[in-house]
């Protein structure tokens, strides 16, 4: 893409990028620290997750503030006018994504000082993965506008899901093996249940990045799974 | 149970997006212009659909205000201007020499860049038309046509108490609209505005866009217009010019969405080179 006629247009609109990219890399920094400070009972990795959410909002601030005075400046157009609408969503969903890292960095010390914890975490440790490789996939493939990656980075999101219910009930069996592994599980599901939370957002960050690259959106429908209902019944 | 589906709700809103059922109130079939040597239009092909605002945007001297004034014949003033081609007003060759200009220009009026009132009242800047061209039998069918235009022009209220001062004793955006109402005066059917808030600040300009969108009901407008924005606010469809060629054509909201063509790309965007 040529450059504008103003160039303080451009010096804008890349700051406003930036920030995007920085959102991005902190909440799979924040991702990659809760789920590593949760398989090896980290706490102070746990803290540092927590104390990384301030910067995060701080970061989410900034951007509506370019954002929106880049709009009020500029009057921006076609391919500029859907790089900052969708920046000020990508940014509300990546925000999302570091409080609910942060959730779980704040669940390490009551899953940590249960009796068994650290055999059961790692019934998570493949769903983790899953959830890291899409929050960093997701920045990556928009920094690169590759609009198909986005495609089906967005339809992964089902593997989550199915990881997400086999979690699910590997936990419950716990429970209903021995009553004194709920507490830890219990935590456990909610960890699973945030990282499937951020599977969500980072399909949102998906769409929005792609509609930026393409300005189609992409369909309304995608593969859902979520079992744990007919899980609970079986 | 009668759900839409997503496709067909898709379908829907293009439909409603692209209009294509509006008539198409004038078209223009490898519409070219030279004067003298230079030729400053390149084989236009432009439909304008009834009752909708096409707005014509691109560069300065990229044709749009050529073909704007080969709508109503605005070039056969120009000695030096060649139309070839093709100019159709509800199917009729508007360039066959059968044809009336006068009347032409009647059934397609003209608002200019510049407010330019006639030198004389408010009311016989209205009146002027329609008396030259017969629509009043006598005084009082004259006043009506006089009160009506005012009042499709939004300029009533202000005009009413002083319709024997000079027009050009108006403000420029009451000026602009008095204009506006000198042309429908004459009952036109498609009317075309050369930039017409270009010399109007923004509280006159959004009064001439609401009016542009209240004069949608009864009339077909063609807009040349160096804003963006504006293009964007007050049209339906919105075609891009550029060195004489029609660029791009289609709905306005995905002309400024996501046009097609890296030039309109580029120009709507501020970034032609």
């Amino acid at each position: 893409m040529g450059e504008h006629t103003v160039r303080s247009f451009d010096e804008e609109l890349k700051h406003v990028d930036q920030v995007i990219r920085d959102m991005g890399d902190l909440a799979g920094a924040m991702v990659a620290g809760a789920i590593r400070a949760l398989l090896s009972s980290d706490q102070a990795l746990a803290q540092n997750v927590v104390a990384d959410d301030t910067i995060m909002d701080a970061k989410q601030r900034e951007l509506d503030n370019s954002a929106i005075t880049l709009i009020a400046k500029r009057q921006p157009m076609a391919q500029d006018l859907r790089a900052v609408v969708g920046a000020i969503r990508m940014a509300g969903d990546l925000e999302r994504i570091g409080d609910l890292a942060k959730n779980i960095a704040k669940r390490v010390g009551a899953v940590g000082q249960s009796p068994t914890p650290r055999n059961l975490s790692h019934s998570i440790d493949a769903m983790a993965q899953l959830v890291l490789g899409q929050v960093r996939g997701v920045v990556d493939l928009y920094v690169a506008r590759q609009a198909e990656g986005l495609k089906e980075l967005r339809n992964d999101d089902q593997k989550i899901d199915i990881q997400y219910t086999a979690v699910f009930r590997e936990l419950l069996t716990y429970m209903m093996e021995d009553p004194r592994n709920i507490t830890a599980c219990t935590h456990l599901l909610f960890c699973a249940k945030n990282l499937e939370r951020i599977g969500d957002h980072v399909t949102n960050v998906a769409e929005n990045a792609y509609f930026v690259v393409t300005g189609t959106q992409l369909p309304l429908n995608r593969p859902k799974v979520d079992e744990t209902t007919t899980a609970v019944s079986a | 149970m009668n759900i839409m589906t997503e496709k067909s709700l898709e379908d829907a809103v293009n439909a409603e997006m692209n209009r294509p059922n509006e008539p198409i109130k004038m078209r223009g079939d490898q519409v070219t212009v030279h004067y003298g040597d230079k030729q400053a239009l390149f084989g236009v092909n432009l439909d304008v659909r009834q009752n909708q605002v096409t707005a014509l945007i691109g560069p300065s001297g990229c044709g749009k205000s050529t073909f704007l004034r080969c709508l109503n014949r605005m070039n056969d003033t120009i000695d030096s201007a060649r139309v070839g081609g093709k100019i159709t007003l509800d199917n009729e060759d508007i360039y066959d020499p059968k044809i009336d200009v006068v009347e032409l220009r009647a059934r397609v009026g003209m608002v200019f860049q510049k407010p330019n009132p006639f030198p004389k009242s408010i009311y016989e800047n209205v009146a002027y038309g329609p008396r030259i061209h017969g629509l009043a039998k006598n005084k009082a069918e004259l006043d009506e046509i006089v009160e009506k235009s005012l009042q499709k022009a939004a300029l009533w209220n202000e005009a009413k108490d002083r319709l024997n001062e000079p027009g050009t004793g108006l403000s420029g955006g009451q000026q602009q609209r008095l204009c506006i109402a000198r042309a429908i005066a004459v009952a036109p059917e498609v009317i075309l505005m050369d930039e017409p808030c270009s010399a109007l600040d923004p509280i006159a300009t959004a009064k001439v866009e609401e009016l542009i969108d209240e004069l949608r009901e009864n009339y077909t407008i063609v807009i040349v217009t160096h804003s963006m924005q504006q293009a964007a606010r007050v049209s339906q469809r919105t075609a891009m010019f550029h060195l004489g060629y029609l660029v791009e054509e289609g709905p306005t909201d995905k002309m400024f969405t996501n046009p097609d063509d890296k030039r309109t790309q580029d120009y709507i965007t501020g970034r032609f080179g």
